[in-house]
């Protein structure tokens, strides 16, 4: 029961954290990054904590978490392609930019 | 009684992502806020079957986890060629 309810408050945690990244931080790119990483995270930890707590659901809760594991970075990476496809500029503090050095980013400059 | 300190954070989180939703300057900003919490709304989804102790839940999470990532997909789809 304890280790079930840690394992949940490390997920809750983080994702607030990445609540709050997606509010805070300066760029699409940049929230998209708190958006995935952390949300992953999070809720792969909260769904595995309630199966810890409940373990007849375990099961089920495990493959809702894979499934996220799985869905959750792709739909990211698809609308990160997206953004950059679209033309949306990076924030002023960003060093470098290697998404001109590919043939479909290079059709925003024109 | 802890779980309610959690669903309340949860909720907290949800609120942030739905105001970046509101502010956000471009359109991929918006999306990428409703991809956000539409994850975190999957692990509340889980969390409160976990407090009402129904089974169903877990049933729901999966369907909303499945309509989220063809969701997500068509908006990018949508942003890059149009309709």
């Amino acid at each position: 029961m304890w280790v079930g309810i840690i394992v949940t408050g490390v997920g809750v945690i983080f994702l607030f954290l990445g609540g709050l990244g997606v509010l805070r931080l300066p760029d699409v790119y940049n929230r998209l990054q708190a958006g995935t990483k952390c949300t992953t995270l999070g809720a792969f930890f909260t769904i595995i904590g309630v199966g810890i707590m409940e373990p007849d659901w375990f099961w089920k809760a495990l493959l809702i978490a894979i499934f996220i594991l799985i869905a959750s970075p792709i739909s990211s990476h698809a609308l990160g392609r997206a953004s950059c496809k679209t033309g949306v500029p990076l924030c002023k503090q960003s060093v470098v930019d290697k998404s001109k050095e590919f043939d479909e980013c290079k059709e925003k400059e024109k | 009684m802890i779980e309610n300190v959690f669903i309340i954070v949860i909720g907290a989180a949800i609120i942030l992502c739905l105001l970046r939703m509101m502010l956000g300057p471009t359109t991929p900003d918006r999306a990428v806020a409703l991809d956000t919490a539409s994850t975190i709304t999957t692990a509340l989804l889980v969390l409160l079957g976990f407090v009402f102790k129904r089974y169903i839940y877990l049933d729901v999470a999966l369907v909303y986890g499945i309509l989220t990532f063809i969701g997500a997909v068509i908006i990018a789809r949508f942003l890059e060629r149009g309709i």
